[in-house]
């Protein structure tokens, strides 16, 4: 189901995912015009009662922005736009969106952004890797310069995660270099319908 | 009608990698002796004389800057 950014409901849905290419010409900065749009209002709602929510690139930018996750995303250190198969390690299956996952896998998903580059303080980043909220990052060179190589991050909770690469791009052989994408929206779907790990 | 004028600019300790490159071509032109360039936003409002500094600190705060990366300065002309 889709959702439009002028409404401030989510129309029953269970679970949101925030795409991404563009949002409002990324005025200002990438997604900082979005996230102040009614229809984030219901997400910030809806996560405070735990509905699991996904940002991908420009979604993450835009969570980021909302005050969903800490930090920020900022112009990749050798400012080119990055565009290639990325290879991630997986670092945490405790998410909604990651319990298909056994820790440590390697995956390849597609990158594509101008503003990747994950930044926060030190205090933010010790508390994000102390937490083991660090979900996925970069393997193979770190392709943008962001901290600590994170290329996707959670809330304390789990339930939301925002990452750079997109998975629903590693779907299907035909239009992406892996399937490894998959099992993101598998593992939200195990926790919706309180199956976890039922229907590998 | 006041006119107030806003700068953003990214905090010192994130790498800004657009002043880099500017900083890069400056002897290019010719251009010697500069240490450092960050890039950055520049806003100006007219606003009604009602608006007062509390409200810019919020506009600027809470929209132009974020202040996980960047810092501002509001002033009056």
């Amino acid at each position: 189901m889709c959702l439009w950014h002028a409404e401030d409901t989510l129309r029953g849905v269970q679970a949101v995912v925030v795409p991404g290419g563009f949002s409002y010409g990324d005025y200002l900065r990438a997604g900082a015009i979005a996230a102040r749009q009614p229809v984030l209002r219901a997400v910030i709602d809806a996560v405070q009662r735990g509905i699991p929510v996904l940002g991908i690139c420009n979604g993450f930018q835009i969570l980021c922005e909302a005050g969903l996750l800490p930090g920020a995303l900022v112009r990749n250190a050798g400012l080119h736009f990055v565009c290639r198969d990325q290879r991630l390690r997986v670092e945490s299956s405790a998410t909604a969106w990651t319990g298909r996952y056994a820790p440590g896998a390697e995956i390849v998903v597609p990158l594509k952004s101008l503003e990747g580059r994950y930044v926060a303080d030190s205090a933010t980043l010790a508390a994000l890797e102390r937490q083991r909220r660090v979900v996925f990052r970069y393997l193979g060179g770190n392709p943008n310069g962001a901290a600590h190589d994170i290329a996707g991050i959670a809330s304390a909770d789990g339930r939301v995660l925002g990452m750079m690469p997109h998975p629903e791009h590693a779907i299907d052989p035909l239009t992406g270099p892996s399937t490894d994408g998959l099992d993101l929206f598998r593992s939200a779907i195990d926790i919706l319908l309180g199956s976890v790990r039922s229907f590998s | 009608m006041p006119r107030v004028v806003v700068d953003v600019v990214v905090k010192p300790e994130i790498l800004d990698p657009q002043g880099q490159a500017i900083l890069r071509a400056l002897p290019r032109l010719g251009v010697h002796g500069v240490r450092d360039v960050r890039q950055g936003k520049h806003f100006e409002f007219d606003v009604d004389d009602d608006v007062d500094a509390e409200t810019l600190q919020r506009i600027a705060g809470e929209l132009l800057a974020n202040p996980v990366i960047e810092e501002w300065t509001v002033h009056w002309r």
